[in-house]
């Protein structure tokens, strides 16, 4: 019995026991949601010890024959880790804030229950070694999150599930097609010993095909800009915590992480300039595209939904630029992201609670009714356009460094452009949501309960002082290994089976 | 070869279906045209010209040729896996039909911006 495997046990375990305990109490979800949701943010706060070598485990003891793995391998490595406490860290103060948040909705039961099959799902993402058991635990989660995103059976929420589902369903198609002319270029499905298989011979057309399939199918996921179309429906429909959980953690590990886990560690495309060129334009693309979407927006979480698109752009631009800095930029913003758009998200839902609004014209004033919203939500606009000393503009200052280094001047001038127009739409939320009148029939409103209040604050301080993770010391302990693993590129099959 | 090319070709089809038809079901259809096509394409990629089910009986020759069994388990967990995601496309499409009286994409349109 191996302690990784409890990543996956514990939550999927919960999410079948809830519907029965629902039954004998009520009040059950709440208390099972958070308790596991807490042992699994101890659980990956414990892995970070062993950041910095591989674990491997193979489910059942299946274990390799003559150095040929037959069973499904579970890795844990400095980058499964990195993205194990992201995704704990993250849900745990989201299902801090669900206990009052979704008191709204009908039935925690089935809530929790989905969201901890999401959690299941995101955690296998990241700790499999394997093609075929990652694609499985992609679609759990994606199942899950289509359930959830149409939480509130209002027609518009069915509406923009249907959109993700269809898209959604067409990438998982698109990945498992890739997935099936890999087992045949390879003969394996074990990520490392497809790497060792793959490193020894030349490129060949099939594995362009496999490529292109792969980057439409993630990049969908994803939500990079050419294949973003579902994600400013999707976003903004689902309960609030379920927004922060996609717009932080699910587009980044579905997306980001499986694309980076394949094409630099078992493809070893990370020092071929064609690939790198690709994510960089596509990275590009959705920086510019999102900002200035977000721009015109007058719905709070619509705002956050675009500019979600607009920062996973610069996440793929930092990984395109292929040189250390970009990585360590690129890793250091999805941290960042993912903490200040989760609390983001979590604001927008406070304003919806206490006001019943999301649209920022009627808003106004609300920073005199709701204090600890208004000033997390500043510190959140903050970090995610980049204004110093808040964490935020860390990374994307080690980005624009990284890029000037690769001498490409244009694109580090885009990057500075889009950050000023993120600045800017950040103002017009904070001005029209938080500052000025007070709108008359806002004037009973209150603050928001405690629990809800202390993710917010817990989240907000997050997502101020992450910058400290640049300090050598903290930074050889978390970002260092996961950057290693991804520099390293192919050594990951040395890694994970030996020799 | 033929078969593979018409796999390709039947996965297309379906992608044809999900982009162009106007009709909520019709788009399910396609999607789910698009499931069979990787399915098959799956199954194809593991037999073997000639090849038996791979099952070691008694009284086997030393030259005999197993189709590859892993395909056919995956595509097993795929088609599961498909089962659910068009379970939930339909209920969906059931309650947006509650909803709006219609399957036509065009008149569904609440989400704008």
């Amino acid at each position: 019995m191996n302690l990784i495997t409890l990543f996956v046990i514990v939550p999927l375990g919960a999410a079948f026991l809830l519907p029965i305990l629902n039954k004998i109490w009520k009040g059950f979800p709440d208390w099972v949601g958070n308790l596991v949701s807490a042992f699994l943010m101890g659980l990956s706060i414990w892995m970070i010890r062993s950041a910095n070598e591989t674990i491997v485990y193979f489910v059942g003891n299946w274990e390799p024959v003559q150095g040929i793995p037959i069973g499904i391998a579970l890795v844990v490595d400095g980058l499964t880790v990195l993205m194990l406490l992201i995704i704990n860290i993250v849900a745990f103060f989201v299902m801090l804030y669900s206990i009052s948040y979704m008191s709204h909705y009908t039935d925690k039961g089935k809530y929790y229950t989905l969201f901890l099959l999401m959690l299941a799902g995101l955690n296998g993402v990241v700790i499999s070694g394997d093609l075929f058991n990652l694609f499985v635990f992609l679609e759990i989660t994606a199942i899950s999150s289509y359930a959830l995103v149409a939480y509130g059976v209002e027609a518009e929420e069915l509406e923009a599930s249907f959109k993700y589902q269809v898209l959604g369903g067409t990438a998982s198609m698109l990945i498992l097609f890739g997935i099936a002319i890999f087992y045949h270029l390879t003969g394996t499905l074990n990520l490392a010993d497809a790497s060792r298989v793959l490193s020894g011979n030349p490129v060949t057309p099939p594995l362009y095909l496999v490529s292109a399939l792969f980057i439409a199918g993630f990049g969908l996921k994803a939500a990079l800009m050419p294949f973003h179309a579902w994600l400013p429906d999707a976003h903004p429909s689902a309960p609030a915590p379920i927004s922060a959980m996609l717009s932080g953690v699910v587009i980044k590990v579905l997306g980001i992480y499986a694309l980076i886990r394949i094409f630099f560690n078992i493809f070893g495309l990370g020092t071929v300039p064609f690939f790198l060129n690709i994510l960089l334009v596509l990275g590009t693309l959705s920086m510019i595209a999102g900002s200035f979407l977000a721009l015109g927006q007058k719905d709070f979480k619509r705002l956050l939904a675009y500019s979600s698109i607009s920062q996973i752009g610069f996440v793929a631009f930092g990984f395109g630029l292929g040189t250390t800095l970009g990585i360590i930029g690129a890793l250091f913003h999805l941290v960042n992201h993912a903490v200040s758009k989760s609390l983001l998200f979590l604001n927008s839902g406070a304003v919806d609670y206490a006001t019943d609004n999301r649209n920022l014209l009627k808003m106004g004033g609300l920073s005199q009714k709701m204090p600890v919203t208004a000033t997390t939500s500043l510190i959140g606009s903050l970090s995610i356009s980049g204004l110093p000393p808040v964490s935020g503009f860390w990374s994307k200052l080690v980005i624009i460094v990284a890029a000037v280094q690769c001498e490409q001047y244009i694109l580090a001038g885009v990057a500075v452009l889009v950050s000023i127009v993120t600045l800017a739409y950040y103002m017009k939320l904070q001005q029209l949501a938080f500052y000025g009148h007070l709108n008359d029939i806002y004037q009973k409103i209150r603050e928001v309960p405690l629990a809800m209040c202390i993710s917010m604050v817990v989240l907000a301080v997050f997502s101020f002082g992450l910058g400290v993770l640049l300090i050598p010391s903290l930074r050889e302990i978390i970002l260092d290994p996961a950057v290693k693993v991804i520099t390293d590129g192919i050594q990951y099959s040395k890694m994970v089976l030996g020799g | 070869m033929i078969l593979y090319i018409l796999s390709i070709l039947l996965f297309v089809i379906g992608l044809y279906g999900v982009l162009v038809k106007r009709n909520l079901i019709k788009i399910i259809i396609g999607l789910m045209i698009v499931e069979y096509a990787v399915n098959l394409f799956f199954t194809l990629i593991g037999y073997r010209n000639g090849g038996t089910p791979p099952i070691i009986t008694k009284g086997m020759g030393e030259q005999i040729v197993f189709v590859d069994p892993l395909p056919q388990a995956l595509v097993l967990t795929a088609i599961v896996i498909g089962l659910g995601t068009t379970a939930l496309l339909v209920s969906f499409a059931v309650r947006i039909y509650e909803k709006y009286n219609t399957f036509d994409v065009r008149k569904i349109r609440k989400l704008r911006g």
